[in-house]
């Protein structure tokens, strides 16, 4: 299922997109997968589905913790390909979020086809500029993937061209400068940085870090196509005595967030 | 040498950052263009490399050190003079001026071994900046008293718990401050990598050391060097005193890598043995990775080479054959260590005594016609618990001292 579809029929229910990271691996493979599904099933749209990684710099604790712990389980680059197969099958769009080596490492080209190949929809790259991807890119077009790039509160108009040009699916922009985790306050810098992307593209822009509760999601779908929460619903896994409060968790959370992006705009 | 893109050698290098901080180094780049164009930024930093550092730094010849190495002749080229005990302040004190020029008013600094650490907080101090810096865990503990150096400067030492808790780890959260607070802040990287410009501004801040000792060898010896020799972590003295080299083909490149406790052990920092091409910390360079792309936590003696990755105009220089790296032991380097502390009087930074095994071999390979030249890029004054430790100088409890009694260099007989 591709972004566009998944954005296009938010866009005509007149609210927001809920699009949920989950690493996959965590707390286990097996775990990660029915998380995501629980995801789903609680209203998210789109799953993005985190590589776990040796050096996360664009991430805070919670999801830095949660990348040591995967990676010491055991996970792989290639259980993102069954998350995305299983995400797929339960009904929402599945992007790979992932730092770039692992894909570098794992090859391009191969990590495209592969990626087709399980359904998912494309890749979210946070250290990849476009500036630094015409491989990606390339690859990315053979194989009808989705390139989402990432701007910033400090883009410039030139970088915002520049980027959203490379993007295919929407156009995530961070809300705050600074690595993922929970804030108390999403909103100014955010608004603005959408507005002025609008300016430079007709793509769907959704927006990212630092949101944790219903009432944020509401405040940004108000002007968001989308809106992106990661840490938050790690955290609920992270922090539960067992698996099954974990999820239980996490399904509160997603349904809450869903509820946020349902009523932002009534 | 063909036309590469702008932050390119060869293939290496580029900008793999998130796009947060892609202005932040656009202006960088554009301002250290200007400046070292502009007579009162190049007039100033002299005066601080004349007043301030004490360059130009001098060499020394070695004779009683170059009898252990097949007879040839070593000069060192002693950045381990310099203020603050390193060559890092080279790069510092231009960066820091940078960060002036740029309005910010905060600098931020990983550190390793403590020494680019050390080099920030006192530029800071002299130019009235705020100063935080990252050092992981574990090199906070095997480099304490550095960390003291750097409170006493007056700056906030963060200890990273994260990961390996060593050079890489520090690596990472300080890019994650400047994503944060890039508005007011610049990060003093302290090496030849990362994102571009960092690798070329870098270099070219240390390239000082190269074009002196260049010119102080000719004036010596009346020939170049046949080798220079450094060590290399991420790279900064080694590319420092290599670049100005690069066009005398007749000279042999030689850089050393930190090999551990052996490559077959796998616990090592000799990313040019086993590593691969791959990204990390914004550069595409050489790094120790699994086959997924993770890193792989590097090891050596040294906190200061103690980095899986390297920076990227050495895999370039590398690749195209006009430079060579070897590892050397973490055994190898502390018998240089002690080796030219009793035959020189020079207590070497354990990175730079790396370097001085590597004059070591080659001397024995190349014979007594031989000049090398060594970048002895650090003094050992922060390495003295860690080499008393290793050679069992310190007392122990209920025991005689044992300093006096030891023969360090495994060579017989004791002093």
């Amino acid at each position: 299922m591709s972004v566009a579809t998944v954005l296009q029929r938010c866009r005509d229910e007149g609210r927001a997109a809920l699009v949920g990271y989950l690493p996959v691996g965590f707390p286990t493979v097996p775990g990660s997968i029915e998380a995501m599904r629980a995801l789903v099933e609680s209203g998210a749209d789109i799953v993005e589905i985190g590589v776990p990684y040796s050096d996360p710099v664009m991430d805070g604790p919670v999801i830095q913790d949660a990348a040591v712990r995967a990676l010491a389980g055991g996970v792989r680059v290639r259980d993102a390909f069954t998350a995305a197969r299983a995400v797929v099958d339960s009904g929402a769009a599945a992007l790979v979020m992932t730092y770039w080596n692992p894909v570098l490492h794992h090859g391009v080209e191969s990590f495209a086809a592969e990626l087709a190949a399980a359904g998912g929809a494309g890749l979210i790259t946070p250290d990849l500029i476009p500036d630094e991807a015409s491989e990606w890119i390339a690859a990315a077009r053979r194989h009808d993937l989705d390139t989402v790039f990432l701007v910033a509160p400090s883009s410039t108009p030139e970088r915002l061209a520049t980027v959203a040009k490379a993007c295919r699916g929407f156009v995530y922009a961070t809300a705050v400068m600074g690595v993922t985790g929970a804030r108390a306050t999403v909103g100014e810098a955010a608004e603005d940085l959408v507005a002025r992307t609008r300016a430079v593209t007709d793509l769907p822009v959704c927006v990212g870090l630092g949101v944790s509760t219903g009432d944020q999601a509401a405040e940004l779908s108000r002007f968001a196509d989308g809106v992106i929460v990661g840490s938050a619903l790690v955290r609920c896994l992270g922090s539960a005595p067992s698996e099954a409060e974990g999820l239980t968790r996490l399904r509160t959370l997603a349904t809450e967030l869903a509820d946020g992006v349902r009523r932002g705009r009534a | 040498m063909t036309h590469a893109p702008p932050g390119r050698f060869g293939g290496f290098g580029g900008r793999y950052v998130p796009e947060a901080l892609v202005p932040a180094l656009e202006q960088l780049d554009e301002e250290r263009r200007k400046a070292v164009v502009d007579p009162e930024f190049v007039g100033e930093l002299e005066r601080l490399h004349q007043t301030y550092t004490g360059r130009p730094s001098i060499i020394t010849e070695v004779p009683r050190f170059a009898q252990h190495c097949g007879g040839a002749r070593v000069v060192l080229k002693r950045e381990d003079l310099n203020h603050t005990g390193s060559h890092k302040i080279n790069n510092v004190l231009g960066q820091a001026l940078l960060t002036k020029r740029m309005g910010k008013t905060r600098v931020i600094a990983e550190t390793g071994a403590g020494q680019h650490g050390v080099a920030t907080a006192t530029a800071a101090a002299l130019l009235g900046l705020e100063c935080v810096v990252y050092m992981g865990r574990k090199d906070t503990e095997r480099q304490a008293l550095n960390v003291a150096r750097m409170r006493l400067l007056g700056a906030e030492v963060v200890a990273v718990e994260h990961g390996s808790q060593t050079l890489k780890d520090a690596v990472n959260e300080a890019f994650r401050d400047w994503v944060a607070n890039v508005a007011t802040t610049h990060y003093v990287l302290g090496t030849v990598t990362g994102p571009h410009p960092f690798p070329e501004m870098v270099r070219d801040f240390h390239r000082i050391i190269g074009v002196e000792a260049r010119q102080q060898v000719l004036d010596l010896i009346g020939r170049l060097p046949d080798v220079v020799c450094a060590c290399v972590g991420g790279g900064s003295n080694a590319m420092g005193i290599f670049h100005r080299f690069i066009d005398d083909a007749g000279v042999r490149l030689v850089g050393l890598e930190a090999g551990g406790s052996g490559i077959a052990s796998g616990k090592h920092a000799a990313r040019f043995s086993t590593g691969e091409p791959g990204v990390l910390h914004g550069a595409y360079t050489y790094v120790l990775q699994d086959e997924d792309g993770q890193t792989i936590e590097s090891h050596s003696v040294s906190a200061g080479l103690d980095y899986p990755s390297v920076g990227p105009e050495h895999a370039y220089l590398r690749e195209t054959g006009r430079a060579e790296y070897r590892p050397v032991t973490d055994d190898e380097a502390m018998a240089a260590f002690a080796l030219l502390s009793r035959t020189e009087g020079i207590l070497p930074a354990i990175e730079s005594a790396h370097a001085l095994a590597g004059a070591m071999q080659l001397g024995r390979e190349l014979g007594p016609d031989a000049v090398i030249l060594v970048n002895l890029s650090g003094r050992g004054d922060k390495d003295v618990h860690t080499a008393a430790r290793w050679f069992g100088l310190l007392e122990t409890p209920g025991s005689q001292p044992a300093l006096g009694h030891q023969d360090p260099s495994g060579t017989g007989g004791s002093r």
